[in-house]
């Protein structure tokens, strides 16, 4: 059986992601995370299975390969300066 | 403990490494994208890869994974049978993915060692591990200090260059020896052919110390891990040189010891070495402790590579090497160390015992040149070989002076990039034929009746007189010991 998921536990997650979340909201993630964490329970019970062989060593050689231009790179970011992605002020 | 024997208390320092190399690879750690992105633009050398951008998968680079054997090898490491990557994460703009792939409890080298030499005194510092990770992008603050910037500019150009980190235990007793191990670690890394210490950040440092009773510390520098565990540490980041290594930890040494000698206790955080101002400042945050969440990384397939130990060679290192010049080329221990300080030097050194008598090309290496080149602040790679060759060639064959082709061709030769044949022609450098020399030293004994008398009588001064007139006759270019046996030779006869 996974562990049920507190509010608390929810809180500090939300903050190291950066999200903002009210008291009603961790206790409404909290519960829905147990739920969904209570589903992966039910794998407990699927036989054991032949699977394929894990891959290893997966590389490539070092060889360069075009990537994008400055434009096409920034293409995504909401603000830009001199060429940069502009963000806020860290701390 | 009273403020009494507090401040009688000996203390000893504790330190400990994380040392972040750049690895010399063409492409990135999982993109193809250049490495090569000294003044680019910003954000010129991206791919959806390195920038995180949805459905782009990482593959590793074959030759970094290499490089991480080698390093391994040289460190008398074990790569262990599987290693793997990781996420760690954390949310900060310099990293596009809100995670840095790295290598948490699968690193590809673990246990190994580095001898240095301290003073006279070998030391062994122990290897924890030794990891691949990729580097985050570049920030950049507007507009003043980080915390006080209007706004944050990112750069992804280093997003994903190769790094290793290399993990020392707590084995250095004091700043010097930090700086010994740095000096060690990059010579070696240089002979791997993995690292360039020119490139701009290739080696970043940052460091753990603490301090205990130096009455912990035994003979041999062990101290009881419970003494270490229970010692309050400081973790100095921003270190980025061997020198800087060593101002920062003796900086930080001091105000541990001065803390606890006036009875406080030492903070366990995070400081940043400030090497404009040569302090460390307190990085107090409001966060709490760190919570990476690590996770394995299953866009990257685990790696097998404990078997490439034995496949890949790497090349002699700087002590063996040092060790056979000794020997080879009979050498003194003085000359073979710094012969081999750099690959580059041992390299250019080792090409000219192929042309000259190994132990002549030495004393023109060791004596001179490094000499020249350290007035200069240059390294060896900026000397026309060709040129110090002919050089080498003139002198060996007799027809310049030692002392010319030091002082007037080689000094031209690396601040004017002069040719040594020209230089010889147009300062009249040839060594003057023995007749020349013959006609000057008879011309110097008639026109100085009174200093010929004086010898006569003894004065010693007279015949170095003598010696004197000759060379500014020839202009330098006779030889001092054969002109004085030649003037004796003549007055005495």
């Amino acid at each position: 059986m996974s562990e049920p998921v507190d509010p608390e536990e929810v809180r500090h997650v939300a903050d190291l992601a950066r999200v903002a979340l009210n008291d009603e909201e961790a206790t409404r993630f909290a519960e829905q995370f147990g739920d969904i964490l209570a589903y992966f329970d039910a794998l407990d019970e699927v036989p054991a299975v032949e699977r394929d062989a894990d891959l290893t060593n997966v590389m490539r050689a070092d060889d360069t390969r075009e990537g994008l231009s400055q434009e096409e790179a920034l293409r995504n970011a909401p603000e830009t300066v001199d060429g940069y992605f502009k963000g806020p002020r860290v701390s | 403990m009273t403020a009494q024997t507090t401040q009688a208390r000996d203390l000893a320092v504790v330190i400990g490494l994380e040392v972040h190399v750049q690895l010399e690879t063409a492409t990135k750690l999982f993109c193809g994208c250049s490495t090569d992105t000294a003044d680019s633009e910003p954000n010129t050398h991206t791919c959806p890869t390195c920038l995180g951008l949805p459905g782009a998968l990482p593959v590793v680079n074959e030759a970094a994974v290499e490089a991480a054997v080698k390093v391994g090898k040289a460190l008398d490491a074990d790569i262990p049978e599987e290693t793997r990557f990781h996420r760690k994460n954390y949310y900060y703009p310099d990293l596009p993915k809100n995670f840095q792939v790295t290598q948490y409890d699968e690193p590809i080298c673990q246990d190994g060692s580095l001898e240095v030499a301290v003073a006279d005194e070998r030391r062994t510092i122990g290897i924890e591990r030794a990891h691949l990770e990729e580097d985050p992008g570049s920030l950049k603050h507007e507009g003043g200090a980080i915390d006080r910037a209007e706004y944050t500019m990112v750069d992804y150009n280093r997003a994903g260059m190769p790094l290793m980190e290399i993990v020392t235990d707590p084995d250095f007793r004091s700043p010097t020896e930090v700086r010994a191990f740095l000096e060690k670690l990059e010579e070696v890394l240089e002979y791997l052919g993995v690292f360039d210490a020119e490139r701009d950040g290739s080696l970043r440092i940052d460091a753990n110390l603490s301090v205990v009773d130096a009455e912990e510390v035994a003979e041999d520098g062990t101290i009881p891990t419970d003494v270490l565990a229970d010692a309050n540490r400081t973790e100095v980041k921003n270190i980025s040189s061997h020198k800087g290594a060593a101002k920062a930890l003796s900086y930080e040494e001091t105000r541990q010891k001065n803390a606890v000698r006036r009875g406080r206790a030492v903070e366990q955080e995070t400081r940043h070495w400030d090497e404009s101002r040569g302090i460390t400042v307190s990085m107090r945050s409001k966060e709490e402790e760190k919570d990476y969440r690590y996770f394995a990384e299953a866009d990257l397939p685990p790696m097998r590579v404990s078997g490439w130990k034995e496949e890949i060679a790497i090349p002699e290192l700087p002590d063996a090497r040092r060790e056979r010049f000794r020997e080879e080329y009979d050498l003194s221990a003085e000359e073979a160390s710094k012969l081999t300080s750099t690959k580059q030097v041992a390299d250019f050194y080792e090409a000219l015992t192929d042309e000259f008598d190994a132990g002549f090309a030495a004393s023109w290496v060791v004596d001179r040149l490094l000499g020249e080149l350290n007035y200069r602040d240059r390294s060896v790679g900026s000397v026309d070989r060709a040129a110090f060759v002919r050089l080498l060639e003139l002198v060996d064959s007799d027809d310049i002076t030692v002392k010319n082709a030091e002082e007037v061709v080689l000094r031209a030769m690396l601040d004017d990039g002069s040719d040594p044949d020209a230089v010889v022609e147009a300062e009249g450098l040839g060594k003057t034929s023995g007749d020349a020399v013959e006609e000057a030293v008879e011309e110097a004994i008639a026109d100085n009746p009174d200093a010929v008398e004086d010898y006569h009588d003894g004065e010693g001064g007279a015949l170095n007189f003598l010696v004197g007139q000759v060379m500014q006759s020839t202009g330098g270019s006779a030889e001092p010991g054969a002109v004085n046996e030649l003037l004796r030779e003549k007055l005495d006869s």
